[in-house]
């Protein structure tokens, strides 16, 4: 169904390996709420065109660090590269400005507000008297949602009215929309159904294959490693490792992620 | 990923009259509502509600609760409360009272009567009322001070600087020229009252035409023509009606004549003057008019709304949610102060008990138009309403002669009915 990983790579001149400083560089990051280390001197990286899996129990930390790189939270202790060169990401606008998009794990929707003011919320189309053209953004909601989801018809209403996949579309067609460098998505077919999760993986392909790096966020071990090029797995906070997926075993990834300790054979070579 | 750029946009088969006018049904309920409840007050009162003069003091003993109002939609919506609107209206009525009997005469050397007096004034209040609503929203946004706190402290502090400033003194009389912000010393007089009618008529028809026009640009679904113009009718009648009725409220020949002495003049024998549009009505309609194009046509209102929603969602997206409570608030301060210029204009001085228990009368106009304590939800129009409902059986009690306890029982059982109601109605759409 899907084509081999490796084929992939080869075809991505962008690529890890290619000699060029990754898209992302998270450095020894660390974040305690209260005491409880969350994240706990991690460190991950992404390539443009590669897509990295995070993997881990609940409450492993996943979210949490890639909230660090979203600007939702603050890190205590560590440093984020852009390119090769370090930068401030301390909210939102910060990691926007950097071409940065997420699909959090709990969507992030205003549920009082339509499709259209979801995605184009803090990025709204305004008119030349300075009000927002609520006409042209349908309009862009309407095209992407028809790329999307083609059976998406509720612009009109809130998205409190719509079902779980739905609104997980409004979510994915937001970060998709404003032409993402790097992307992460936090669990984005949790509430999707066969059909719908193949799309997603579709659109994974090809956003893959537009240079784009994504960090994903999955708790499908069979899904990380279709879609995956590398994963790394973390565990009460923990990094256990970063493998090639090319090298490991559905088996491997599992018991990374129960035991918390990355198999001999398959340690990854240092680039 | 299917690579359709545009497909068919199916019309919903639509019944029914009011789908096809896609009105607001919670709008036609509280209109219905009013509506009963003046026909029932008329009823009562042998036509002594529905006249001409009472539609006219109904409207200006309207307009401060109801200014205030709209500014409480924008909180409630994004989750907070303001307890201090009534303790903020005093303080800086109370201001402006020193500012134009005290500071004004004495420092700058500028009599009461003035022309420059009542404008210094107005600039003074409108921005000692903003600052203390940034200073009040600073503290929610940035020190995350509940805001029922903040402004339950703000409620003690203000009313007694008011007290403070005017050594709990009456302050009067105020400018002539302010006091026409107070509603029958400032009328606009029946041919500019026609024409102002004319043209909120002309921009409301234009407003819907230029929504329709953009719609159908982008080929979204509109309404059917003859529903459009059904609207259109109903508004323009609506508007000039209301004009008309103001209109013919005369001016009592004696206070006429008395206007005509003032400028030397004798008044003709049996001239009718109708008294128009007050000018604290105008100021009302401006105010909730450009609320309203601020809550719906801009990214202020949008972002207002979508962090009562979802606070997380509203930062997440790049919302300085901080910021914007900091503004919410500083507008609320501001629309204070001019429910201060009107409330104290309209009683010609700035007594200490100004604006006593307007907090609860707002919050509950706001609330009964509507407007959710939840947050996320909430219209302009609804809380005016709210206001003129609330104002409306309050009049009405005391023309039929109910006791002052009664009516105030009365006002808030139907503040706690209407919001049972609210319940009952959204739980029968579905909605949260
Ligand atoms: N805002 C927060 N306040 C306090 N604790 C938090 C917060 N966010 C996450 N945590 C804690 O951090 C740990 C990691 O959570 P999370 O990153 O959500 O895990 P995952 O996404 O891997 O399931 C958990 O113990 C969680 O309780
Ligand atoms: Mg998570």
């Amino acid at each position: 169904m899907m084509q081999s990983n490796n084929a992939q790579d080869a075809a991505m001149p962008s690529g890890r390996g290619s000699g060029q400083p990754p898209l992302v560089e998270m450095r020894d990051i660390s974040i305690s709420f209260g005491g409880i280390k969350a994240v706990d001197h991690v460190s991950v990286d992404l390539y443009p065109g590669e897509v990295v899996g995070l993997l881990g129990h609940n409450g492993a930390g996943k979210s949490t660090l890639i909230k660090v790189l979203s600007g939702a939270y603050q890190m205590d202790h560590g440093e984020i590269r852009i390119n090769g060169t370090p930068v401030e990401i301390t909210n939102p606008r910060d990691a926007r400005a950097n071409n940065i998009e997420t699909i959090y794990q709990t969507l992030a929707l205003a549920d009082n507000l339509d499709a259209t003011s979801n995605l184009f919320l803090g990025r709204e189309l305004i008119t030349p008297f300075g009000l927002v053209n609520d006409a042209a953004m349908e309009a862009e909601c309407r095209k992407i949602m028809a790329q999307l989801n083609p059976n998406f018809q509720k612009f009109n209403d809130p998205v409190s009215a719509l079902s779980g996949g739905q609104r997980q579309s409004v979510a994915i067609a937001r970060a998709v929309y404003f032409n993402a460098r790097i992307l992460i998505m936090d669990e984005p077919t949790a509430a999707l159904g066969p059909h719908e999760t193949q799309m997603v993986a579709d659109l994974i392909q090809q956003l893959k294959a537009q240079g784009i790096g994504i960090f994903l966020i999955d708790h499908d071990v069979h899904a990380v490693m279709e879609l995956c090029d590398r994963a790394s797995v973390m565990k009460n906070g923990q990094l256990v490792g970063t493998v090639d997926i090319a090298d490991v075993t559905d088996d491997d990834l599992l018991s990374m992620i129960i035991l918390g300790k990355t198999p001999d054979q398959v340690k990854e070579k240092d680039t | 990923m299917t690579d359709t750029s545009s497909q068919p946009i199916p019309q919903k088969v639509k019944r029914g009259l009011f789908q096809q006018l896609e009105l607001d049904m919670r709008l036609l309920g509280m209109i219905g509502a009013f509506l009963i409840l003046c026909i029932g007050f008329n009823i009562v009162t042998d036509g002594r509600f529905l006249t001409a003069r009472n539609l006219f003091n109904l409207s200006i003993q309207t307009v401060s609760v109801a200014i205030m109002a709209c500014g409480m939609v924008f909180i409630i919506v994004t989750r907070h409360i303001d307890l201090s609107v009534g303790a903020l209206l005093a303080t800086t009525s109370a201001v402006m009272a020193m500012t134009q009997t005290e500071l004004l005469p004495h420092m700058l050397g500028l009599g009461l009567d003035n022309p420059a007096t009542w404008a210094i004034t107005l600039v003074v209040g409108l921005a000692v009322g903003t600052l203390i609503g940034a200073f009040h929203g600073w503290m929610v946004g940035y020190l995350t001070i509940p805001a029922f706190i903040v402004t339950l402290g703000g409620f003690l502090v203000w009313r007694n600087v008011a007290w403070y400033l005017t050594s709990g003194q009456t302050i009067g009389p105020l400018d002539s020229n302010f006091l026409m912000f107070g509603g029958t010393n400032g009328t606009l007089g029946t041919t500019a009252s026609w024409m102002i009618g004319l043209f909120a008529t002309a921009i409301a028809i234009w407003a819907l035409w230029s929504a329709r026009r953009a719609k159908a640009a982008h080929g979204f679904p509109v309404k059917p023509a003859w529903a459009e113009a059904t609207l259109a009718c109903v508004i323009a009648c609506a508007i000039l009606g209301y004009v008309y009725i103001l209109n013919s409220y005369a001016i009592p020949t004696r206070k006429l004549q008395r206007m005509f002495e003032a400028k030397g003049e004798t008044m003709p024998e049996g001239l009718v003057v109708g008294y128009g549009l007050p000018i604290s009505v105008l100021i009302l309609i401006i105010v909730a008019v450009t609320l309203t194009i601020v809550a719906r046509k801009t990214r202020f209102g949008r972002y207002i709304f979508a962090t009562g929603g979802n606070p997380d969602a509203a930062e997440l997206s790049g919302i300085n949610t901080r910021l914007l409570t900091v503004k919410i608030f500083a507008l609320m301060g501001f629309l204070c102060a001019l429910s201060a210029v009107v409330a104290s204009a309209r009683l010609a001085n700035h007594s200490n008990d100004i604006g006593t228990l307007d907090e609860l009368r707002v919050i509950a106009a706001a609330v009964i138009g509507g407007t959710a304590l939840s947050g996320g939800i909430g219209t302009i129009y609804g809380a005016i309403l709210g206001a003129l409902i609330m104002q409306a059986l309050q009049s009405g009690m005391a023309m039929v002669g109910v006791d002052a306890p009664f009516q105030n029982i009365v006002v808030g059982s139907v503040l706690v009915l209407a919001v049972y109601i609210d319940i009952v109605y959204r739980k029968r759409l579905g909605a949260k």
